[in-house]
């Protein structure tokens, strides 16, 4: 593999840039591997790359229908966050941040991590204890929360809306490590450092089937012919339950279309991550400029990438209480990723009843900041036939037992979490 | 994405709450596999990516309950029914059946 450094770039600049070479290999798929992995998302490829790093498999592919990249993770909004309160879940998110803040270094790719900070605004009392209780829940856990009062966030923020008439902002819980990533960098990161680990990856490549006998996987059927495989792990997130029915197995999960917004790019505005507590909204700028912002999900089941009128609408609502001179931007675009949302709104890394066939998915609206501690659990997963610690909790038979991880406390509505 | 809700005619989609797929049925508590129905019927779902039945309330409306079949891939609406017409076709074909 090409190194990436300051040194290369420089070396390259003098040759007009004639050096550089692909990123990743457009690999043919071979007739049988050790582990095939589905979907080449964020998830799959952060998989591929541990199977291949840190648990030395040496025959691993990753089977992508369309190309990589063209999933959610690149289409979300970046964010990185650790602050979540639940006891399964803050130790999985807290080991994703550490990876992050290590990741550039370890796959020798720039993804412009940026800690530039996220801040939930709470706008009620009742939210501000709410808010307490979940920093003091990180703060056990050792990740880093600071409930700031509102002048404290008047000193970050001047030009929000504090004494709006029904969304007076009391003050914030802030998480300084917490902040964006570029998306597809981490894509084509993860891609690349795979591939110069020996994994195949293999682009328009759907899968269309999967070849099961006596309670084992032994291959799946794809479009571009059959691939033997003992071990297939699936990571298709919106399509979940779709590569699920091919093995015969419902989840616990339904697809929802959640939307994102960019506007004209613009001088910087805003430096960190700031999100609206009274409605949903959250918004940070990207390097280019662009405003970009989010909501709710549109709240209907949907495979459709695009989403309706009134839930722009209310983002739009909700942006204008939060920082009024949001009116004078106009949105650039705006398009939709298909969520696969879980029963409770957390993730499922588990084994299934199918001895070989391991599955990854229900990361809801919030699976991009999980990709690294997603991919280096699911990898530990698949190689040693054995949940890693940190993602136990993680199981599809929670569902039966009672052991649910609502961290919203929405009960079975997928729209709702 | 609009409605037509056979009461008040094709409304806007903000009038509506959506309440999920329509074709789960509470299960029979006394059934010997009580336990691992009750789990299907709350937790697990079909989630086809073609047509969809599903509920929808009409609640800035005539607050009607109504099932909707809808491909999901594209948002197509392809029928709309009230959901008491549904239940009391249903309880009459059990009849049939008994
Ligand atoms: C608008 C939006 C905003 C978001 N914002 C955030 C955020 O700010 N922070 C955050 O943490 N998360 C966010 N998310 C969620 C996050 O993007 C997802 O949870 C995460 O990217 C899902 O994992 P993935 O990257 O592996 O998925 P994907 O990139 O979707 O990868 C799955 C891949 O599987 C492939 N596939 C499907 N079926 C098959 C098949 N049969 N055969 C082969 N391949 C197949 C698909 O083509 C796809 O490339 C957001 C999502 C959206 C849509
Ligand atoms: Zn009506």
């Amino acid at each position: 593999m090409q190194s990436y450094s300051l040194f290369s770039v420089l070396r390259e600049s003098l040759r007009g840039h004639t050096g550089w070479r692909p990123t990743w290999r457009d690999a043919a798929p071979k007739t049988a591997y050790d582990i095939v992995v589905i979907g080449g998302g964020g998830h799959g490829l952060a998989t591929a790359y541990y199977l291949a790093k840190k648990f030395g498999e040496a025959r691993v592919a990753v089977l992508e229908k369309g190309w990589i990249g063209g999933g959610n993770v690149g289409r979300n909004t970046t964010i990185v966050r650790s602050n979540y309160m639940l006891p399964g879940n803050i130790p999985f998110y807290e080991m994703s941040m550490k990876l992050w803040e290590n990741l550039e270094q370890d796959i020798n790719y720039n993804a412009m991590v940026s800690q530039r900070g996220v801040l939930n605004l709470c706008h009620s009392d009742a939210q501000r204890d709410a808010f307490a209780r979940r920093g003091n829940a990180m703060r056990i856990h050792g990740v880093d929360a600071e409930l700031l009062d509102r002048e404290a966030v008047r000193r970050m923020y001047p030009f929000l809306d504090f004494d709006n008439g029904r969304f007076p902002i009391h003050g914030g819980l802030l998480q300084r490590r917490g902040g964006t990533v570029r998306h597809d960098a981490v894509a084509w990161g993860y891609a690349r450092a795979a591939d110069s680990h020996g994994v195949d990856i293999i682009q328009n490549c759907e899968v269309t089937g999967f070849r099961i006998q006596n309670g084992a996987v032994t291959g799946v059927e794809t479009t571009r012919g059959f691939i033997a495989s003992r071990k297939v792990g699936v990571a298709v997130a919106g399509n979940s339950s779709r590569v699920m029915a091919l093995a015969g197995r419902h989840m616990p999960i339904e697809s929802h279309v959640l939307q994102a917004f960019v506007t004209e790019g613009l001088k910087p505005v805003i430096d960190g991550v700031v999100t609206f507590g009274a409605g949903h909204f959250y918004i940070s700028q990207s390097d280019k400029g662009g405003l970009v912002f989010g909501g709710d999900l549109d709240g209907y089941n949907s495979y459709a990438q695009r989403g309706n009128l009134p839930v722009i609408e209310d983002v739009c609502e909700g942006g204008m209480a939060l920082m009024p001179r949001l009116g004078r931007v106009r949105i650039l675009r705006s398009w939709g990723g298909i969520m696969d949302m879980s029963m409770d709104g957390s993730p499922i890394i588990d084994r299934t009843d199918i001895a070989g066939l391991y599955f990854n998915g229900g990361w809801c609206y919030g699976g991009f900041k999980a990709t690294p501690a997603s991919g280096l659990c699911f990898a530990h997963l698949i190689s040693r036939d054995e949940p890693h610690p940190l993602a136990r909790v993680y199981r599809l038979d929670r569902f039966t037992t009672g052991h649910a991880i609502d961290e919203k406390g929405m009960g079975p509505h997928p729209n709702l979490h | 994405m609009r409605i037509t809700c056979p009461c008040c005619g094709e409304r806007s989609l903000d009038e509506f709450v959506y309440h999920g797929d329509a074709t789960v049925r509470r299960p029979d508590a006394s059934a010997p596999d009580a336990m691992t129905q009750f789990t299907n019927y709350v937790f697990i779902r079909a989630n086809p990516a073609g047509a969809h039945r599903e509920l929808w309330y009409h609640s800035a409306g005539c607050h009607a309950w109504l099932v909707v079949t809808r491909v999901v891939a594209t948002h197509t609406i392809v029928g709309v029914e009230l959901a008491r017409d549904v239940a009391a076709r249903r309880v009459h074909e059990n009849r049939e059946v008994a």
